[in-house]
């Protein structure tokens, strides 16, 4: 398997005073170009601090993260993320936050005209071009967060980091989320790595499903490969039977095997 | 299966997009006249109850002080004794004889000044203390002692130091009106999310464009909490500062006004120092809300 994105041995403990907490134990993953790569496990199994590993925010306490074999370990346009609460900007309009992360990239490489070009090219991708001189407050929750994948498709990213893109949506609208995300996958062929707790948006868009055992110490548990060819069409996959196997694998890992055991 | 995904996606946005522009029309469409009623209904309601109680107050105030020897003037009094001054205030006599215009001008000049490098000052430093954890600790008991200090209090030393009025004055307003710029920024600054600074990191912001893109617009709202309260501040210590130095400046206009016993002019200069506080107040407000685009709450 050809490694584009490779987690190697990561290991990332917390420590507060005397108390140290081990988070993550061991993490192996290697994820390959163009692939659509799924997270998935209980709340408070480190899979957000995995992903901010991934993204340079938070860094790994052993190992490391190699993207076309250069470690990487700071933050950058190449892993752009997509934030669960969208944290667009509120004092900026849809095109200023889409442009901030525009001008920053191609500040070099492309001219004014250019950028501008790009910005409203990304905002057609999500169909919100004709929101662009409206601020984030003005916009609704779905708006929001297609503006925030546009602002991460528009640096061009290597890979594309999903924080649990749909968890604040609510369950039409992550749909339509969902069906963009998957038809933007298709089209550009973006690498993405995506974290969610939703057994069924992992199996609909994911090639694979990585799942995480419960912290503390939390490893992957199982990867799981979901052969359904793309492109998918949610109501046609309901009576799937790989995908209503893979949609059990999943939920016999996360219910049976690894249940959510409540934090005294 | 894109073609489709992209069809129905495309379906569930026209909808807000014919439905917008018949929300912003309506307000166009309604009647001039109906318009002016509404908005003349909307002034009314705010001017006319604090008219009622000002005309009341000055009636109760004129039945007071009407009586024979009584200490402090009526309005009527008040009216005829400072007619000159309401009517003409560019007059000047050369000296501090000069129209209250030119006395309140050289007071606002003053806390231009003072303010200014208050306002600058304070956000430099609320930035650094906001965002360092040593510059907090090293810097906030001084700044908790040091903003306790009575304005008036550092005059003597700022006149030891500058040896001239001036200068002195607009110290006394810089230092009065700097902490509580300092304190709100700094606050500000520490409640930037750790969405944004996420953000920015991601985007590669260097420290100026964080600053200038990130930290400012994120801590508008409350570094204007900070300089309204602090315009109050200066407005209040530049009276005082004046009283004390001499020279042109309504501080020194109402104690001049005291010596020479002339009560109406006092109660003339205390209206315009109120009115001019206000406007002062309402400024700074209206800057902060023009800044901020409304969304200094999100």
């Amino acid at each position: 398997m050809h490694a584009y994105l490779k987690l190697d041995h990561i290991d990332k403990t917390f420590t507060r005073g005397n108390s140290t907490t081990e988070v993550l134990k061991d993490i192996n993953l290697t994820i390959e170009k163009g692939e659509y790569v799924s997270i998935i496990g209980h709340s408070g199994c480190g899979k957000s601090t995995l992903l901010n590993i991934v993204a340079g925010l938070t860094g790994a306490t052993h190992g490391g993260v190699l993207l076309e074999n250069r470690e990487v370990n700071s933050p950058g346009p190449d892993r752009a993320v997509v934030f669960q609460n969208h944290s667009l900007l509120p004092w900026l309009t849809v095109y200023e936050n889409v442009k901030l992360g525009v001008d920053k990239v191609f500040a070099k490489t492309k001219t004014r005209a250019e950028r501008d070009a790009w910005v409203m090219h990304n905002l057609n991708l999500v169909q919100m071009a004709h929101a662009k001189d409206k601020r984030p407050n003005e916009i609704s929750g779905g708006m929001k967060q297609r503006v925030g994948i546009a602002r991460a498709l528009a640096m061009e990213p290597k890979v594309l980091l999903l924080d649990e893109p749909f968890g604040a949506l609510d369950a039409l609208t992550r749909a339509h989320l969902q069906d963009s995300v998957m038809a933007l996958h298709q089209k550009l062929g973006n690498t993405i790595l995506m974290i969610t707790h939703d057994v069924d948006e992992a199996v609909l868009l994911s090639d694979r499903i990585v799942m995480m055992t419960n912290g503390p110490s939390a490893r992957i548990g199982e990867v799981l490969e979901v052969p359904l060819a793309r492109p998918r069409k949610r109501l046609e996959l309901a009576t799937n039977s790989s995908y209503l196997k893979c949609r059990q694998r999943v939920l016999e890992f996360l219910y049976e095997r690894h249940r959510f055991v409540e934090a005294a | 299966m894109s073609m489709p995904a992209v069809k129905t996606d495309a379906a569930t946005t026209a909808l807000p997009v014919a439905s917008a522009p018949v929300v912003t029309m309506t307000p166009k469409r309604a009647p001039q006249s109906e318009k002016y009623a509404k908005m003349a209904k909307e002034v009314a309601v705010r001017v006319v109850p604090p008219l009622i109680v000002v005309a009341l107050l000055l009636v109760v105030w004129e039945l007071i002080c009407r009586r024979a020897g009584s200490a402090l003037p009526p309005p009527s009094r008040v009216f005829s004794d400072t007619r000159e001054l309401i009517f003409d205030p560019f007059f000047d006599h050369g000296g501090i004889d000069k129209g209250l215009f030119w006395h309140l001008s050289a007071s606002l000049q003053r806390v231009a000044y003072g303010y200014s490098i208050a306002a600058i000052v304070g956000v430099a430093l609320g930035t650094l203390v906001g965002q360092s954890v040593w510059a907090m600790r090293g810097l906030d008991p001084l700044f908790q002692v040091l903003r306790t200090i009575p304005p008036l209090a550092w005059l003597p030393l700022s006149l030891a130091a500058f040896r001239d009025g001036h200068p002195s004055a607009i110290f006394v307003i810089f230092i009065t009106s700097v902490w509580p710029i300092i304190i709100n920024t700094a606050v500000g600054i520490r409640n930037i999310p750790q969405d944004y600074r996420n953000v920015a990191a991601v985007v590669q912001l260097n420290p100026l464009e964080f600053f200038s893109k990130i930290m400012i617009p994120a801590a508008a709202p409350y570094i204007f909490t900070g300089l309204r309260i602090g315009i109050g501040l200066s407005w209040l210590a530049i009276v005082a500062a004046e009283m004390l130095i001499g020279g042109v400046g309504i501080g020194f206009f109402i104690w001049d006004a005291w010596n020479s016993s002339h009560i109406s002019e006092i109660i003339l200069a205390l209206f315009y120092v109120g009115i001019i506080g206000f406007v002062l107040d309402r400024l700074i407000a209206g800057l902060a809300k023009f800044v901020t685009h409304g969304t200094a709450v999100n």
